[in-house]
């Protein structure tokens, strides 16, 4: 009975799972072009990957910073802006319809729409910074400096999801506790250093592990970017000066633009075993840093 | 969202005291001037997010040439421009491949997600707690990694590439994702419902199917929706399944290439976009509640 009940998951996660986790990591260590059978060629595509490939470390390195800004501008702008709505005043619930609007934006609409925005001769954004007094306004998707804060940027403004999580929890801290706080004379920065942060730590933990774990998969914003610059040509990928070449950017290059599908599949298990390690990271720490409330377990 | 009595409220609870004669003056205004600061700053936010839509939805009504100057507003208004997309691209035809993989997909992941998530949470057996905990590792899982070896099989065992069907059979395979959220809910669903459909002589299938279905209906509306519109959104997986020709291309494809491969101007690319984001609004706006509650679900109780 149980497992007509769970025959669905089962087969899937055999068919759809397991056998490609297993597969790519049998992959991986083959030469394999999709038309000849796989070639056994043991380590070779790792060696290659890490001592050879010119633009494996350029990928990581800008999947890192993606990461390493995103995440916590994400958290950051996502407690801002929960904080500002928690308070129920008048119009509270047009903010935050307001706030939460550009998120239904699908990530190709809103690439495109922000490659006009940014668009240094024609674009609205560089003309309102030189209204305001900025002197050598930014070259956004045309400047390897600039081109990953504009990424960044699109995501920000589709913070809604992150904003809404956030807004939850805060509405979920007892009221007895400011309560308290504001009897112990606290400050306002105390009450939320003691009351509110530990309150939401489980939010920022879910936040932080979605976070890594979608950062690693950048992609779209940025193949959109590239692919209007240049004009439809698949090898105008990672534009400019390799600045958007990320990790899954490398391996939809190797994989299904070179039909490597070999070294494609060792790109693939790094990015399982990275994720994987960074999840396991934040797990190991979060017992000293996420406080659940009195015994409260999923 | 369980909602509490606020500081606020509980001021106005005993507002009429304060509110009175005697209630000194500097209070008030220092409240009033509280009041116009924390909307000021909410009106400036209000405008950060929404000044991209309004400049776009600005460029999506101006001519061809206006589009490409620094001009910010429409001279004349080319309402046109939103009938215009549909003959630059077979416009019709990616609507309707997306609206067939996002229902299709969304029925597959309803229909073979209840029962899994049924048995996870209401059914006893040995090695429940394994299985629960496969499921949330395959939510982690990236995608990508699964990709490259599913292709091939799609490509070589069934041929299945260049069409829609990569996009569409796997759902009905249940999704981590929506087992999960099922699941959360239906473990809160009282027992004893469920045992008084026991007593009559109900069998699982029957309980699920009259006691716990009819009461998760605010769950699975949930589920539904999330499915829909990441079917509608998904760039990643139909890049690799549609092909060159754009017999199957769905909407993010056919946009993705709009302004690269037809070389028109950004007035009726940012019209193409806008009319790619309307049915998400529609249906946000339609589901509000459903969709609010349900990333709340999924983010506080996770």
């Amino acid at each position: 009975m149980v497992l007509l009940f769970l025959s669905p998951w089962l087969i899937g996660f055999f068919v759809f799972t397991l056998y490609p986790v297993l597969a790519s990591l049998y992959y991986s260590f083959t030469h394999y072009d999709l038309l000849s059978t796989p070639r056994w060629i043991g380590t070779a595509n790792y060696t290659f990957m890490f001592t050879k490939d010119p633009f494996f470390w350029t990928a990581v390195r800008n999947t890192a910073w993606i990461i390493l800004w995103g995440v916590p501008l994400r958290i950051i702008v996502a407690v801002a802006t929960a904080s500002l709505l928690v308070r129920p005043r008048r119009g509270v619930t047009v903010y935050r319809t307001l706030f939460f609007l550009p998120t239904l934006a699908p990530a190709v609409a809103a690439a495109l729409a922000f490659v006009f925005l940014f668009n240094p001769a024609i674009g609205p954004i560089n003309q309102i910074l030189s209204g305001l007094g900025m002197k050598n306004t930014p070259l956004w998707f045309q400047s390897p400096t600039w081109s990953k804060p504009a990424i960044l940027i699109i995501g920000l403004w589709g913070i809604g999801d992150a904003m809404v999580i956030f807004l939850a929890g805060l509405l979920d801290v007892p009221r007895q506790l400011y309560e308290a706080a504001d009897i112990e004379g606290a400050s306002r920065f105390q009450r939320w250093r003691h009351v509110t942060l530990p309150m939401i730590s489980p939010v920022i933990f879910f936040t932080l592990v979605i976070g890594v774990i979608e950062g690693f998969q950048t992609f779209t914003e940025a193949y959109v970017a590239n692919l209007t610059a240049s004009n439809g040509d698949v090898n105008g990928l990672g534009a400019p000066l390799q600045s958007l070449l990320f990790f899954t950017t490398r391996l939809y290059q190797v994989g299904w633009l070179k039909y490597q599908m070999g070294y494609a599949s060792a790109l693939a298990w790094l990015l399982l075993v990275i994720t994987l390690i960074c999840t396991l990271i934040i797990l190991k720490t979060s017992s000293r840093w996420v406080f659940y409330q009195g015994g409260e377990v999923k | 969202m369980s909602v509490q009595p606020t500081r606020t409220q509980s001021l106005a609870a005993v507002g009429p005291s304060l509110k009175g004669r005697d209630a000194p003056s500097p209070v008030r205004r220092h409240r009033r001037a509280e009041t116009v600061r924390s909307h000021a700053i909410l009106i400036f936010v209000s405008i950060l997010f929404i000044a991209p839509l309004v400049f776009v939805i600005l460029t999506s009504l101006m001519t061809d040439q206006q589009a490409n100057t620094k001009e910010l507003w429409p001279h004349p208004f080319v309402w046109s421009n939103y009938t215009s997309v549909f003959s630059a691209i077979p416009f019709w035809r990616y609507v309707f491949n997306t609206l067939m993989v996002a229902f299709l997909s969304t029925a597959g992941v309803v229909l073979s997600s209840i029962p899994v998530a049924y048995a996870l949470s209401r059914m006893q057996w040995r090695g429940r707690q394994v299985v629960f905990v496969l499921v949330l590792a395959t939510l982690m899982l990236p995608y990508q990694v699964t990709a490259l070896p599913l292709y091939i099989v799609f490509v070589k065992v069934f041929h299945w590439v260049p069409s829609l069907k990569p996009l569409i059979v796997p759902s009905f395979f249940g999704d981590a994702f929506s087992i999960f959220l099922l699941r959360q809910f239906f473990r809160s669903i009282p027992d004893e419902l469920a045992d008084a459909a026991r007593v009559d002589g109900a069998n699982h299938w029957q309980i699920m199917t009259r006691v716990i279905v009819p009461l998760a209906k605010p769950a699975i509306a949930a589920v539904a929706l999330f499915n829909f519109l990441y079917a509608w959104n998904d760039f990643f997986a139909p890049l690799l399944y549609v092909g060159e020709d754009n017999r199957s291309w769905t909407l993010a494809i056919g946009l993705s290439e709009f302004k690269a491969l037809h070389h028109v101007q950004w007035n009726l690319t940012m019209a193409a976009s806008l009319e790619f984001m309307i049915p998400v609004v529609i249906l946000f706006f339609i589901a509000q509640r459903v969709f609010i509650e349900g990333i709340t679900v999924t983010g506080v109780k996770g």
